[in-house]
């Protein structure tokens, strides 16, 4: 059995961000990088099913950007994968959903994989696209934001999130690609005995010239700080004078002292 | 312009979202038709045209069947765009129809901005502005973001029917966990984030809602780390509440926790990131450390 497991590589989201030169999406100067958190979920499912499955299944985790993501990859090594792709792009970032699916699907139905796992969105861009973009590209069966999964022999049970904290039981047969959300498992730290295995680990590098055939559908006009709505008050200074200027505003506009 | 929504039944209730789905589309001064795959004895109150499959035929949550029917509506209709409200069935729907018709998809549009589709983006931090380069487009909306429309009338209904079945098979509904706290009726809710750092933090945010005379709330991560129960969620996949006060403490201020809280009277953030988009919404934002201020308030409000 085959399984793919895709990984973004995203900025701290606590940076502060600033535009780029064309000011369409984030200057990466000063940035720190982790993986999607989502796509932690992805990889810690996809590695228990490794582990559960044994030696003849393989799983390989693939991640598209520029040099930089390789750490994303080799943490993803080091938390159980057998193998990484790593599609060298360095304009990634100015790619659409539709282009980035395109791009894992080719790779894909070149490998044939039973089952494909992927985070539910990135945490900088958001689009929740991706993962199910590739499904349809490749027609494969897909559900999306799942916080529980079960295999057995071909057949998924999968558990989706839905909205007051209900969820939603679903089944469906491999081939098939399911979107990872919060919750549904606790990502391992990867050990050092681990990281240092993962480095064996082969990674494959694949120029994206070579799986890119299509273009955007939609572009970025403009990325910004969003405006400003005005009426909150900033604190900032010392500990002691925070506390008694917020006991004074708590005390003046609303009533919980009273 | 012609918008096609598509409306949202739940366990044959109609969703109260679907009604923000006009009022996007009247900002968009869009014509409207609707697809709603549901029950009949639950369709919302407007007089377009109402494209309505069976849920009892076709499931509530059928996405391969669901496609169908949609390209089925657009194929009818021609639509210039195609809009969801950005939920669980929204955002799963969406770009397989997008995919089947190769044309753009902006997902969880928060405006309309002189010819283009602001997006957020960075948890919320910052904004897109997205333009499509197809003729037709795919959107998703987020809920909250356009005051519902209320278009009145009864729907000129048009039946559809799906040929296939789906490759999906719905198994059932799992209720919500039970709610052992109540936060709905809490007068004063302090929460804890991420930002609280661990598990053995909880105590310092839980002493000043016991200062305050209030209840712990907390975001997802806590409660999905084990570090509170599920029932102190605040948020979309936790509890909508409406305190006199929320405190939010190293909580980053996602649209997911906000659609929770931001009914609060009066919100108090506490965030080392002054840029956090909680900022956004609190009327104020401390910039210090939890662990530093947090038990300094609590101290100077128990004296
Ligand atoms: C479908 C879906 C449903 C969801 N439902 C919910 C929901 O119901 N409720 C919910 O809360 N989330 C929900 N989420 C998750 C949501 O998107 C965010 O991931 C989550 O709200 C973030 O929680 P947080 O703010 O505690 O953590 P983070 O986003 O990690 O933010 C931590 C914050 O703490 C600050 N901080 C760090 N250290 C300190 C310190 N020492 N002192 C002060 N500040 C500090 C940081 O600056 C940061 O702003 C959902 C997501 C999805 C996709």
């Amino acid at each position: 059995m085959k399984i793919l497991v895709c990984i973004k590589q995203v900025p701290d989201l606590e940076s502060r961000f600033k535009p780029n030169a064309e000011g369409v999406w984030y200057s990466e100067t000063d940035l720190a990088w982790r993986m999607n958190e989502y796509d932690e979920y992805a990889v810690e499912q996809a590695v228990q099913l490794r582990e559960k499955l044994g030696e003849t299944t393989e799983l390989t985790v693939l991640s598209i950007g520029p040099e930089r993501v390789v750490e994303a990859i080799k943490k993803a090594l080091a938390m159980g994968c057998d193998r990484a792709v790593h599609v060298r792009d360095s304009a990634a970032a100015a790619k659409d959903p539709w282009q980035i699916a395109s791009i894992i699907a080719a790779y894909a139905k070149r490998e044939g994989f039973d089952l494909i796992f992927a985070g539910m969105q990135s945490q900088d861009r958001g689009s929740a696209q991706v993962g199910v973009a590739v499904a349809e590209q490749l027609g494969y069966a897909c559900t999306t934001t799942i916080v529980g999964f079960e295999y057995d022999n071909g057949a998924i049970t999968a558990k989706r999130e839905l909205e007051g904290g209900m969820k939603g039981v679903v089944r469906m047969k491999a081939p098939a690609l399911i979107t990872c959300q919060l919750g549904l498992n606790v990502p391992r730290y990867p050990t050092l005995p681990n990281i240092m295995k993962a480095k064996k680990k082969e990674i494959s590098v694949i120029p994206v010239a070579e799986l890119l055939t299509e273009g955007a559908l939609a572009n970025t006009t403009s990325f910004h700080s969003p405006a400003k709505k005005g009426g909150g008050v900033v604190l900032e200074g010392e500990v002691d004078l925070l506390v008694s200027q917020l006991l004074g505003i708590l005390h003046e506009k609303t009533a919980v002292f009273r | 312009m012609k918008a096609l929504l598509i409306g949202e039944q739940r366990e044959g209730k109609l969703l109260d979202s679907t009604y923000e789905l006009f009022g996007f589309a009247a900002q968009l001064g869009a014509e409207t038709a609707m697809l709603l795959v549901g029950s009949e004895s639950q369709l919302p109150a407007y007089s377009g045209t109402l494209y309505l499959a069976d849920a009892a035929s076709c499931g509530e949550y059928n996405p391969d069947l669901h496609k169908q029917l949609l390209l089925e509506a657009v194929q009818r209709e021609n639509p210039d765009c195609i809009v969801f409200m950005h939920t669980s069935y929204g955002w799963d729907l969406a770009p397989r129809v997008a995919a089947s018709l190769k044309i753009a998809q902006v997902s969880e549009v928060t405006g309309i901005v002189g010819g283009g589709l602001e997006v957020g983006c960075c948890n919320a931090k910052m904004r897109r502005t997205v333009k499509p380069a197809t003729p037709k487009t795919v959107i998703t909306i987020q809920a909250g973001a356009f005051p519902a429309g209320q278009p009145g009338g009864a729907p000129q209904v048009q039946r559809l029917a799906a040929a296939a079945n789906g490759r999906l098979e719905f198994v059932g509904y799992e209720p919500a966990e039970k709610k052992e706290v109540d936060l709905t009726k809490a007068e004063v809710i302090v929460s804890a984030g991420r930002g609280v750092g661990k598990k053995e933090n909880i105590p310092v945010v839980r002493a000043l809602a016991t200062a305050l005379g209030g209840e712990l709330g907390a975001s997802r991560p806590v409660v999905d780390s084990g570090w509170v129960e599920h029932s102190h969620q605040v948020g979309t996949t936790g509890q909508t509440v409406s305190p006199r006060l929320y405190v939010a403490c190293g909580i980053s201020g996602a649209i997911q926790h906000l659609a929770g809280m931001k009914k609060a009277d009066f919100i108090v953030a506490i965030n080392k990131d002054k840029d956090a988009p909680i900022g956004e919404i609190a009327d104020v934002l401390v910039v210090a450390d939890v662990l530093q201020f947090v038990p300094a308030l609590t101290a100077k409000i128990q004296r």
